[in-house]
């Protein structure tokens, strides 16, 4: 059974991260693509994570949590950017 | 007994990570828009997380807590990023939609 639901919850996992995709592309606004980036981090660190689940291995947890440090830097970095106009004052 | 809460919390992850793109996409302005990531997501990551703690605990040997880590600097990070694309969203002025109350107490001191 947790084969079958690992499968689904992948699927679910990748329809959201496509949903990401088009706010991405079509976003208005910087702030919109800034949003959608960061969306589409934390739904890798959730494939990372079911990916290791159905190996039946817990070896990927370092990734996610690097993708998880990283995704948050580049977001506030991002941000700080179109705030100031430079990152490190 | 433990496949079943493994499946059960594994589903209302996933269902709340959709939930939460899926506002990403319908809603009408940025400002609505910071709410479906920033909340659902989080709360699915949780469970999510959950999950698999509970999975790698009882496949492999001892009990496996550092899943944890990653939920909480998620649940410590979204809000601190939250607030920084709220932030350059007023430096930019986006448009609200028109029913939005008080945004003429928003001042912009950047």
């Amino acid at each position: 059974m947790l084969e079958t639901v690992i499968l689904i919850v992948f699927a679910m996992i990748g329809l959201s991260l496509l949903l990401n995709i088009w706010r991405l592309l079509v976003g208005p606004s910087v702030p919109d693509r800034i949003l959608a980036l960061d969306t589409m981090y934390i739904n890798s660190i959730a494939l990372i994570i079911l990916y290791g689940m159905s190996m039946g291995t817990a070896l990927y947890y370092e990734a996610a949590l690097l993708i998880a440090m990283l995704g948050f830097v580049s977001t506030v970095a991002v941000c700080k950017y179109l705030l100031r106009g430079d990152i490190i004052e | 007994m433990t496949e079943w809460i493994i499946s059960i919390l594994l589903l209302i992850g996933g269902t709340f990570v959709l939930v939460g793109s899926i506002g990403l996409v319908k809603m009408p302005d940025f400002f609505m828009r910071l709410h479906g990531p920033t909340k659902a997501t989080t709360l699915g990551m949780a469970a999510l997380l959950t999950a698999a703690m509970i999975f790698f605990s009882t496949t492999q040997a001892g009990v496996s807590v550092k899943e944890i880590l990653i939920s909480l600097f998620l649940l410590l990070t979204a809000p601190i990023s939250a607030y920084m694309m709220i932030k350059s969203a007023i430096h930019h002025k986006l448009d609200s939609i028109d029913r939005t109350q008080g945004k003429n107490n928003v001042e912009d001191e950047a």
